[in-house]
């Protein structure tokens, strides 16, 4: 604990379900999409992000923030009175699990961020300061997501376990991705769990970045701060940076995380098209992520699934009516829609999107 | 005055000689003599370069170190004993060629790579597509784009001139002087043939060699020899050259017997007048002189082309990059305390300066946390021997190597150490026309070519074992490096972990 210095890469289960009209499904869900792929987490880890959960929260930022030590909560809270308006907190509620170890309390916090205090900065950059300022400053405390109307649960255990112990079924949202762990080291904690969230980003992630010690060099150019111990946590600051700070379209995304071979960029026709890419490539070669990794991406807005430019790593799409949902595995597909019209494997280096229609109430 | 010193080797001819006396035409030192037919040996004058040796037919001769004990004694070492000597009866500088060769601990060999095991697939280079493309030129921090509705975007802003390099590896500096013409047109035809750009040196650029233009970085050093608008218009990049790592602060001094016409015509020089480079630029004795000068050759060359500097590794060169960043430069190219040179006093050369690996990581570190990092290309040399070296530099935050010494070698240089003296045996670093036509054009770009190659493969090999299959993904990534046998306080400026640990 001691050490923030290494990081553990990643193995693992990966699913998501949107309604794109905006529908509430239930936590079950998500459950039962990630118990059927059982067998690709080791039970040393799992967790949820479910968006559109808190809805009569949703001006606020919701903090979910885990506790390894009691006198760090004091000190997140002071910090949070401080510096927010505290509209609600409380203490996230769980029930007994067989198969989950009780872990650190997990609180969450309802917070508007006062005008006065913003000066030049933006409200969300606000918000990631003050993340980063936790997780770097209160070690203990591990802010593990800040989105409006959104949260995360996470912990040790296998993910079907960690949704009872979270008492998911009595949540509701539009979407939902979830995460079994399969750690190619024994260190298991619970702030090691996926997703990762920031914001209105979450990821979950199978795979190994093995780009990762550049990705986090270039994040801690911006101000990010990686302490979660676990390579995923770059990729949602990535996304921050792009989609947030620079203001970058998710087709730049790609571009960026999983870009086209030179090769390929030198082929494209269309010389606006290729100096576009070529420039990305240029600008942006220390965000590529590199290594097998198949992730889903979940925005306010919808959910993104999208793989490594050599496809190491599996990922299925599919739709039934207003549902979309991506999985590591089909098996877990039919576990949650019943007849689907369309089952695919996206393309390498190629998203599959979900798209929300709804415009009110989102997470954000 | 008495000499005192004894030969450093001794030339031995074996009974397979057959007398063909090529030695004897070989020898530009006046080693071999004829003595009735027979070779024979001036040990005072051989400087081990080999040159007998490799050319020999029946390989009768071997060369060994003159074995005479001094008593021993770990403090005055054979050398220092004999340097005094040589100072004693001469009163001189003592001077050297190549670089620093004392046994100071060497960081790239006590730095290994990692590979992936089972978690993550290792890559077959051969199979699967591996990039070593790299772009040198200044990178804004951002892009900004226009998206039209179906998610397909254009570029709305200029991103400043990039030059595309297919491999990270380039040829270093070598001065027209320093080295003869024939060794520039291997490195140019090399050069353009691997995709990558060569460096002319402070020299000037011999007209013969402009059509290589976009493959030639141009320098711009303190005596400003060869430096006209054309030298600037031809030109791929331009270098402002403030140091070099085998002398840091130190100028340069061509001899006037080196000044041959075509070298004067090239330094717009006169034939068989000294050139003397002066230690520091006379019209930069500040940084906000070097922003003029950057921006001076920037207006020249209506900014079409990036502009960079060269430094050697010292004490303060994080400060002094991101001065020089500040000031305009779009790339930078550290020069560690191993670089080669023609000709330098040997006391700067062995004593003066930092290891480049040092250097570099403390560049990166600076830039890095000042945010500048995306603005400036980062060039390591000074002492790069092989594929390793460089994969070694880039992930500690090379953006691509430079290679000076290791070109040489790759033309027969064998670091004899005699280049200051102009009588290169191999044809290298001497003007001598009969000494510089050893030097043939196309068999030495040939060499330099597959020495490339070679190293690009095995920079692929390794990117593979890596799991990575993109050359940007390796840079600066120093979590992929561990260290071995180096104080923490080492490990901690070079933001490497210690072998064994997560």
């Amino acid at each position: 604990m001691e050490s923030r210095q290494y990081y553990v890469p990643s193995g693992c289960a990966t699913g998501g379900i949107l309604h794109e009209a905006g529908e509430p499904i239930s936590g079950c869900e998500i459950a039962a999409l990630m118990g059927a792929m059982h067998e690709r987490s080791n039970g040393l880890g799992g967790g949820f992000a479910g968006y559109g959960i808190y809805p009569e929260m949703a001006d606020c930022y919701a903090l979910h923030v885990m506790y390894d030590r009691e006198d760090k909560r004091r000190a997140v809270e002071e910090l949070l009175s401080g510096s927010t308006f505290l509209v609600r907190s409380e203490r996230i509620p769980t029930r007994s699990t067989a198969g989950v170890v009780p872990g650190p309390d997990v609180w969450r916090y309802f917070v508007q961020v006062p005008p006065r205090n913003l000066e030049s900065l933006t409200e969300e950059d606000y918000v990631v300061r003050l993340v980063m300022r936790i997780n770097l400053e209160l070690p203990g405390a591990w802010v593990i997501s800040s989105g409006r109307n959104l949260g995360v649960f996470k912990g040790v255990g296998y993910p079907e376990d960690i949704a009872n112990y979270y008492r998911l079924d009595e949540y509701k949202g539009y979407m939902w991705i979830g995460h079994g762990r399969f750690p190619t080291n024994t260190v298991a904690w619970w702030g090691g769990a996926h997703p990762f969230s920031l914001l209105e980003w979450s990821v979950v992630h199978n795979g190994e970045i093995s780009s990762y010690g550049i990705n986090r060099r270039y994040v801690e150019m911006f101000g990010y701060r990686c302490t979660l111990r676990t390579d995923t946590e770059v990729l949602v600051y990535l996304i921050d940076l792009l989609r947030r700070r620079h203001g970058l379209p998710w087709t730049a995304l790609w571009a960026i995380l999983a870009p086209p071979f030179w090769e390929q960029i030198e082929r494209m026709r269309d010389q606006h098209k290729r100096a576009a890419y070529t420039a990305l490539r240029q600008v942006y070669g220390s965000a590529m992520v590199n290594g097998p990794f198949s992730i889903i991406i979940a925005h306010s807005r919808g959910m993104i699934g999208l793989t490594d430019r050599v496809k190491l790593r599996p990922l299925v799409a599919a739709r039934a009516g207003a549902l979309f949902v991506l999985a590591s595995e089909e098996s877990a597909v039919s576990a949650v829609l019943r007849s689907p019209e369309a089952i695919w494997a996206p393309r390498a280096g190629f998203p599959a999107e979900g798209v929300l229609q709804r415009s009110e109430a989102v997470a954000g | 005055m008495r000499n005192y010193l004894l030969p450093e080797f001794r030339i031995i001819i074996g009974p397979e000689c057959v007398r063909c006396l090529r030695c004897v035409r070989e020898c530009s030192f006046g080693a071999m003599e004829v003595a009735e037919g027979i070779p024979k040996p001036r040990n005072q004058r051989c400087v081990a370069c080999r040159r007998c040796a490799v050319f020999c037919p029946t390989g009768a001769i071997s060369i060994r170190p003159l074995e005479v004990a001094y008593r021993t004694n770990s403090h005055w070492s054979e050398r220092a004993r004999q340097d005094i000597l040589r100072q004693a009866q001469t009163g001189g500088v003592l001077l050297c060629g190549a670089g620093n060769d004392l046994d100071y601990p060497c960081i790239f060999d006590r730095l290994l790579l990692d590979a992936s095991q089972v978690t993550s697939p290792s890559i077959d280079p051969l199979r699967e597509p591996m990039e070593l493309v790299t772009y040198l030129g200044r990178k804004p921090v951002n892009v900004t784009l226009e998206t039209r509705s179906d998610g397909s975007f254009r570029l709305t802003s200029q991103l400043p001139p990039q030059l595309k390099l297919e491999v990270p590896i380039i040829f270093g500096a070598m001065s027209l002087g320093a080295v003869n013409l024939n060794v520039h047109r291997s490195l140019a035809r090399a050069a353009r043939e691997l995709g990558t750009l060569w460096n002319c040196g402070e020299g000037g650029l011999h007209r013969e060699l402009y059509q290589f233009g976009p493959c030639t970085i141009v320098q711009v050093a303190s005596g400003r020899f060869g430096v006209h608008q054309q030298y600037l218009d031809i030109a791929a990049a331009i270098e402002i050259k403030m140091g070099q790592g085998a002398k840091p602060g130190i100028g340069g001094h061509l001899p006037a017997e080196k000044v041959t016409p075509e070298i004067a015509a090239t330094r717009l020089i006169p034939v068989g007048s000294d050139a003397l480079s002066p230690a520091p630029h006379h019209d930069i004795y500040s940084i906000e002189d070097l922003a003029t000068l950057v921006s001076a050759l920037k207006e020249a060359t209506h900014h079409t082309k990036p502009v960079g500097v060269k430094i050697a590794a010292v004490h303060h060169i994080a400060a002094i990059a991101s001065g020089a960043v500040r000031a305009g430069a779009d790339f930078l190219t550290i020069d560690g305390f191993r670089g080669g040179t023609g000709a330098a006093p040997k006391a700067v050369r062995n004593h003066v300066g930092i290891p480049l690996e040092l250097a570099l990581a403390a560049v990166d570190d600076r830039l890095r946390e000042e945010g500048i990092r995306g603005e400036v290309t980062l060039i390591a040399s000074g002492g790069i021997r092989h594929s390793a070296d460089a994969l070694k530099a880039i992930a500690l935050g090379a953006d691509a190597v430079a290679i000076g010494s290791a070109a040489l070698i790759a033309l027969g240089c064998t670091l004899c150490q005699a280049c200051h003296t102009g009588r290169c045996a191999w044809g290298i670093t001497t003007q001598d026309p009969e000494l510089a036509q050893r030097q043939d054009v196309e068999e030495g770009a040939a060499r330099l070519v597959n020495l490339v190659r070679a190293w690009s493969t095995e920079i692929k090999e390794m990117l593979g074992a890596l799991g990575i299959n993109a050359i940007e993904s390796i840079r600066g990534n120093r979590e992929r490096l561990r260290a071995i046998e180096l104080g923490e306080e080492t490990t901690s400026i070079l933001g490497v972990k210690v072998a064994g640990k997560e």
